[in-house]
């Protein structure tokens, strides 16, 4: 058996590999739930099917893949350019603090005009964080994957510095948390008890935007000819800077809606745990999603899926809620490794009886 | 040199796939000591493949090679050495920040070389021996392209070498550095060591080689004397019978100044980059210019320099007489100029996309059905008729670029250059690795244009194609543009000694040409 580059990559295994890896994460949560001494399948079904299986379940699931799916959404044309915008979650918590800290201030006023403030405001918030390390990358040639890893750590801090300080609820017996905000700041749930809202459809609209940007528009065949050879866009006079610009801004935006969507959404108020990973697993989605839209939102159920599933083992098991980050591990694990298979392929070569003595086996490669 | 031998090399039934096209089809040659063997075929012939089979790189799907009398199974380009083989490929591998000393030190095992001093001696002396004097100390990024082929040569003849592989080693070369190869040549063969070259350029086979293979679409369709046979002889075994080559292309009607760069200087962006000194050029409508050079010595520079992605430390470049200096690429093309540049797949298109999408890459600045929304019918139906005007073999416009072939796709990107009906059409490389009838067309397709009115410009180390075209022909070295004089008054000489950096230029006194 050998492993050999295929002539021109497999447009079947593009898709197969994420089934692929799904499969094998789904073998190795059965075997690490077996050596923590539980039952295997009984723990998947736990994870996986458990969580979904009631009409609650199911809406918290889209409670989960509303941020998600805007994060992603944003990052799907970024990554389509090969800008690596890894900073979605400070955007998101950049975007979420803004809005909450416009939602305390407007918590005395109503009006229709409220929510649309407050929306525009973590939006824009997202955007500036994100505009800082376009400007950056474009001023400076900084390295975008370093500036918004960065930036993410600063994010944080400053949600965490505004918690305990400026914004923290007098009231709030001095935990560090800010007070709960008003309603008419909120943004409404579809339905009774449950608590997805009205930023489900937000995501979609915005999925199918990105969707329609990339297939049927100049900017999004830019932003593909980017992606797959810089020196052709270059060459053929496309302008980089301004499409850095404009990718990067689009997917703070949109993370900064994830914000919004989290904290004037299921949240209602700021606290120090605000960021859950939304940001980082939105890149485990793009991936898995193949950058295309549809894949996209298939793999956002699946990643919200482990949210729910990592709450409900943790209730159900007994196992640390820590488990949903090793799954999401393992899924990008398996399909980093699958995705190998794309550019090459594994070949079964029958024993040979007889060779002559002198050859050797060692494998020759072209100069 | 082991003379003992009745053949050299035979190759019997010598057979090679690879996915989606058969590279070498029952190969069959033989090569006698001492003699200078010619492989002749067009690009995609299946010369390449059978060179690296012979020297181990590839192995074969079926066939035998007899080395020296005996049947062996080469295992590998270290085993094809220790055999007595010796290849120069058409792309050097040697570490351009390394001396030659130390690059050929890497190539040989340590108990052969010794010491690097030792090495050092026996270098200066094989130099020596075949006139190929090279300065062991120095970086190999000093060199000339010449003098790195005489570090490739030199490599090959410090062992006991009985075949030596060349493959189109005279593309990179000057008409003087021609002449001298050959001499190099002719003095390895008459002490008994056996040359495979390969080329496409039949005057040259004819005057050097003993005996000549002729390869088309992986067979062998002929094996000739070379100087008993004529070129046209020839070239039908090459290419069939049913090729029709134009071989007059007119002559251009200057016009006005299309495009001018006054005095325009660049200082190098690299380490490996060359600086353009004081360029003075002038593109008339309605003529083609040409300027020949060996690779690597401003060419890139100055197509990076028209098309608008370099800025010039000095000088200016006026476009229809408007000063566009600091303009950028699409600015440029806005205003009429089209590039059509010699990386094909990496900068002239997208290898993974459509062909209509690669249409788009350039015609985005004129198409009206590219502007905000894209319109794919009526964008794929234009590529449909550019396929078809242009005969480019492909199924449809949704086939990539990549899976079409080297002379098919530089036919889709002139074709896309030539239907926005450019100004002033910039052609580096126009023909580079395309076969000869994709090449006859593109030429025909130029003096067209030409004749439309529109200036045109062309950069190429192909001579002939530059005789061919060329109302004015020049030379680029070490980033000088020699004079421009109309074709008939410039000899192949002269032209020789333009591209070694030999003319008088003389705004320039001084500078230093890096060869």
């Amino acid at each position: 058996m050998r492993i050999e580059a295929r002539p021109t990559p497999s447009p079947t295994m593009r898709y197969l590999s994420p089934l692929l890896a799904l499969g094998l994460t789904l073998i190795t949560g059965a075997a690490i739930f077996s050596a923590l001494g539980k039952a295997p399948l009984a723990s998947l079904h736990a994870f996986f099917i458990e969580p979904v299986s009631t009409v609650y379940g199911l809406s918290e699931l889209f409670v989960k893949v509303t941020p998600l799916l805007l994060c992603a959404t944003g990052l799907t044309l970024c990554f389509r350019a090969k800008v690596w915008n890894i900073g979605a979650e400070g955007q998101f918590v950049f975007g979420a603090l803004i809005a909450g800290a416009v939602s305390l201030q407007l918590a005395d006023h109503q009006g229709f005009w409220v929510l649309p403030v407050v929306i525009a405001s973590g939006v824009l918030a997202g955007m500036a964080w994100a505009g800082i390390a376009a400007l950056l990358l474009t001023r400076f040639r900084a390295h975008e994957i370093l500036t918004t890893i960065m930036l993410n750590y600063i994010a944080i801090q400053l949600l965490l510095w505004s918690v305990h300080g400026p914004l923290k609820s007098p009231s709030g017996y001095n935990f560090p948390e800010s007070e709960l905000f008003s309603p008419q700041t909120l943004l409404p749930t579809l339905w009774g008890q449950y608590r997805v809202t009205i930023a489900i459809f937000i995501a979609l609209l915005m999925l199918a935007v990105v969707w329609t940007v990339l297939n049927r528009t100049l900017l999004g065949y830019q932003t593909r000819v980017m992606g797959e050879n810089r020196q052709a866009a270059r060459f053929a006079g496309f302008n980089g800077n301004r499409l850095i610009w404009v990718l990067l801004l689009f997917s703070g935006g949109m993370a900064g809606m994830a914000g919004v969507s989290e904290v004037n959404g299921p949240v209602g108020q700021l606290t120090t745990n605000l960021a859950l990973g939304y940001g980082y697993t939105a890149i485990i989605i793009v991936f898995m999603g193949r950058m295309h839209p549809l894949g996209v939102l298939l793999a956002s159920l699946l990643l919200g899926l482990t949210y729910l599933g990592g709450e409900n083992a943790q209730m159900t098991l007994g196992l640390p809620k820590s488990i949903t980050g090793v799954f999401q591990g393992l899924l990008l694990f398996f399909l980093l490794a699958c995705d190998f298979l794309i550019s090459h392929r594994i070949v079964l070569t029958p024993m040979r009886g007889h060779r002559p003595s002198n050859t050797s086996t060692r494998e020759v490669t072209s100069s | 040199m082991g003379a003992t031998a009745s053949r050299r090399l035979e190759l019997v039934g010598i057979a090679k796939a690879y996915p989606g096209c058969i590279a070498n089809d029952r190969v069959e040659m033989t090569v006698k000591p001492g003699e200078i063997h010619a492989l002749v075929g067009e690009n995609g012939a299946g010369k390449s493949t059978l060179m690296k089979i012979i020297y181990g790189v590839v192995k074969p799907d079926a066939g035998q090679l007899i080395w020296n009398d005996r049947e062996t199974l080469i295992e590998g380009p270290a085993h094809a050495r220790r055999l007595g083989m010796g290849m120069v490929f058409q792309h050097f591998s040697l570490f351009q920040t390394l001396t030659v000393t130390e690059n050929i030190a890497l190539y040989l095992p340590r108990q052969e070389y010794g010491s690097l001093r030792r090495l050092r001696d026996r270098i200066l002396s094989v130099g020596e021996a075949y006139g190929l004097d090279i300065n062991p100390d120095r970086h190999v990024h000093t060199l000339s392209v010449g003098e790195q082929q005489r570090v490739e040569i030199v490599r090959c003849l410090l062992q006991e070498i009985q075949l030596l592989i060349l493959d189109e080693p005279t593309a990179v070369l000057t008409p003087g550095e021609v002449t001298h190869l050959v001499k190099v040549l002719k003095q390895l063969a008459s002490e008994g060591c056996s040359i495979l070259f390969i080329s496409h350029k039949l005057e040259e086979v004819r005057t050097l080689c003993d005996r000549a293979t002729i390869l088309r679409g992986g067979r062998v369709t002929g094996s000739c004397t070379p100087a008993e046979t004529t070129s046209e002889q020839i070239s039908r075994m090459m290419l069939g019978d049913d090729l029709h080559i134009e071989k007059s292309m007119g002559v251009g009607a200057p016009g006005d100044d299309s495009l001018s760069l006054e005095g325009v200087s660049v200082s190098p962006g690299g380490a490996f980059a060359i600086a353009l000194h004081s360029i003075d050029l002038t593109l008339r409508a309605g003529e083609i210019t040409g300027i020949a050079g060996v690779a690597g010595n401003g060419q890139d520079e100055l197509v990076d320099l028209i098309n608008g992605e370099l800025a010039p430390d000095a000088g200016k470049l006026l476009l229809d007489g408007r000063d566009m200096t600091a303009e950028g690429v699409l600015a440029r093309r806005r205003a009429g100029l089209a590039t059509v540049h010699a990386d094909r797949l990496g900068r002239g298109s997208i290898g993974a996309m459509s062909l209509t999408e690669n249409r788009l890459l350039t015609a985005y600045v004129t198409d009206s059905d590219a502007h905000g929304f894209l319109h794919w019918r009526p964008l794929t139906e234009r590529t449909r008729e550019l396929i078809q005007n242009y005969q480019v073999k492909a199924s449809g416009p949704d086939d990539t670029a990549a899976s079409l072939s080297g002379g098919n796709l530089q036919k889709f990107i002139i074709g896309r250059e030539i239907a926005q009906a450019p100004k002033v059409l910039v052609c580096f490389y126009p023909t580079w690795g395309v076969d000869v009838g994709s090449a006859n067309r593109i030429h025909v397709e130029l003096a067209r244009l030409r004749d439309e009115g529109t200036a045109i410009l062309i950069l190429t180390e192909d001579l002939d194609e530059l005789y061919l075209l060329c109302d004015r022909v020049g030379a680029i070295c070490g980033g000088q543009l020699s004079p421009l004089k109309p074709g008939h008054e410039v000899s192949m000489e002269t032209l020789g000694q333009w591209m070694a950096g030999t003319f008088s230029a003389p705004q320039t006194q001084g500078v230093q040409n890096a060869h």
